[in-house]
């Protein structure tokens, strides 16, 4: 870890919402656990809660600190430590602390709980999609100068992931449920993370009967070792793309 | 040590910066002025790789500043405004610096002692008057000993004492033999100190030249006087 990292995470320890989100995620796991004598059920509570809160908080907290991070930015242009240096620091500094808080929250009791693979799944699902939203908060604060654009962008990437997506899928289902559209919707599912993560999640667990044929051909492709990996793999997708577009602008930028 | 060549920047439409080309050498103290707007601090900032330059090439010491950031070891820069984090203290600003070029030259901390920073170290960077903050920003721009000083109004916000600190710390990095690049409104205040002046209108470079060639060319034995009087002449009149 290099120093200016090292910097970034004290910064960011110091700053109390770190602290309340751990709080709030394990107040959320533990409850879900001691409530649902069923272990099963209180995973799938736990998703549909994580599934919201954890790319909200990350989406947010990562925007708006770097906003706040100008002046630090600034500073640390005027010394001898290379651009890419600097965003790559503040990835990390924020990747290791939302990753941080998401372990101790909700892993620990995840791994006491389900030390299961479904447990294992859920850990690391919960851990690549917080990544992944780190990313897409360094896309959207680099978009534009003006903060409260750039939170309103973060705002509506994490909406449109988190709620709209699923509509407009289920729109598509019933606007074409006379074509074999089964396959296409395995490819299209696979461009939301969030929707990607509750499938891993969802598969892993025998609740897949429920859903019906469509369910059988997900089981078919994200059940096997192939579409597990591809899944991950498209997972990191999501955490490169955005992360890369977002180093090339701030390399670019005036400051 | 600084080579500018054909250096255009435009934010926008606008044109900041307009084919500039400068040399600067060790030894010089060279003062940049002109009217608010005319590309100044774009140009030092260009020189420190912070804003960079639609096309033309800065060389640091025959290093090209788009190619190595190295070259920013040798160069102290105070801002014209120092933005630091909030919730740091002056302390812990100087400390982080301090680890994150682990320098194994021998720092510079006198004006850390002139300034009586440190007895302020555990004050909060967002509770500092502008002029401490000044103060901590040439603190810092001195502190590595670096051959080349970038001072962006470094006395404007300072009070006259802090203000005639700094000028004597100039003085004596000048007689060092190190590059010094001055912007400032405030000419009287320059007239002991530069060699060189450079001026500057919408982001043309109007004039480089010795002081002592721009005293003889209009007989006056004051900078202020001398650009006052070529100014006057209408050779280079401010559009505001």
């Amino acid at each position: 870890m290099n120093r200016v990292t090292k910097f970034i995470i004290l910064d960011i320890l110091k700053n109390k919402i770190i602290l309340i989100y751990t709080l709030l995620l394990s107040i959320l796991s533990w409850g879900v656990f001691s409530v649902e004598d069923n272990s099963t059920k209180g995973i799938l509570t736990l998703l549909n809660v994580i599934l919201l809160t954890v790319p909200l908080v990350s989406v947010i907290f990562s925007t708006i600190y770097l906003y706040n991070s100008s002046e630090f930015i600034e500073l640390l242009l005027s010394q001898p430590i290379p651009r890419e240096k600097i965003w790559r620091s503040l990835f990390f500094g924020l990747t290791f602390s939302l990753l941080f808080a998401f372990f101790v929250g909700a892993g620990i009791p995840l791994l006491v709980y389900t030390p299961n693979d479904v447990g294992l799944m859920m850990l690391l699902v919960g851990l690549f999609i917080s990544t992944v939203f780190v990313s897409i908060a360094f896309f959207s604060s680099i978009s534009t100068r003006d903060k409260a654009k750039g939170i309103g962008i973060a705002i509506m990437l994490w909406l449109f992931f988190a709620l709209l997506f699923d509509g407009l899928v289920l729109f598509l289902l019933f606007q074409l449920a006379d074509y074999p559209i089964e396959k296409i919707m395995i490819g299209i599912t696979s461009l939301n993370p969030i929707d990607l993560a509750r499938i891993l999640i969802l598969l892993h667990i025998d609740v897949s009967a429920m859903m019906g044929y469509t369910g059988a051909i997900f089981k078919e492709f994200f059940g096997t070792a192939l579409g597990i990996i591809l899944s991950f793999v498209i997972l990191f997708l999501w955490i490169i793309v955005p992360y890369s577009i977002s180093l090339i602008k701030f390399k670019q930028k005036d400051l | 040590m600084i080579e500018i060549t054909d250096v255009n920047k435009s934010f926008g439409k606008l044109k900041v910066l307009n084919r500039v080309s400068l040399s600067f050498k060790e030894g010089e103290c060279v003062a940049l002025i002109g009217p608010n707007g005319c590309g100044k601090t774009t140009l030092i900032k260009s020189i420190l790789g912070m804003v960079i330059p639609t096309n033309g090439e800065i060389k640091v010491k025959g290093q090209l500043v788009s190619e190595d950031y190295q070259y920013r070891k040798q160069i102290g820069y105070m801002p014209q405004i120092g933005r630091y984090p909030d919730n740091m203290t002056i302390g812990q600003i100087i400390f982080m610096i301090k680890e994150l070029r682990k320098s194994s030259q021998r720092l510079d901390e006198d004006l850390l002692q002139q300034f009586c920073l440190t007895e302020m170290f555990d004050k909060p960077m967002r509770t500092l008057s502008g002029g401490t903050t000044q103060k901590v920003s040439a603190t810092l721009a001195f502190l590595f000993n670096p051959d080349i000083l970038i001072l962006d109004e470094p006395t404007a916000g300072l009070d006259p004492l802090a203000s005639e600190i700094l000028k004597e710390k100039i003085q004596t990095e000048k007689q060092k033999g190190k590059l010094i690049l001055i912007t400032s409104h405030l000419l009287s205040e320059l007239d002991d100190l530069i060699t060189h002046l450079v001026f500057m209108q919408d982001g043309n470079v109007k004039f480089h030249k010795p002081v002592s060639a721009l005293k003889e060319e209009t007989g006056e034995d004051k900078i202020s006087k001398a650009i006052a009087k070529l100014l006057r002449n209408n050779m280079y009149e401010p559009r505001y």
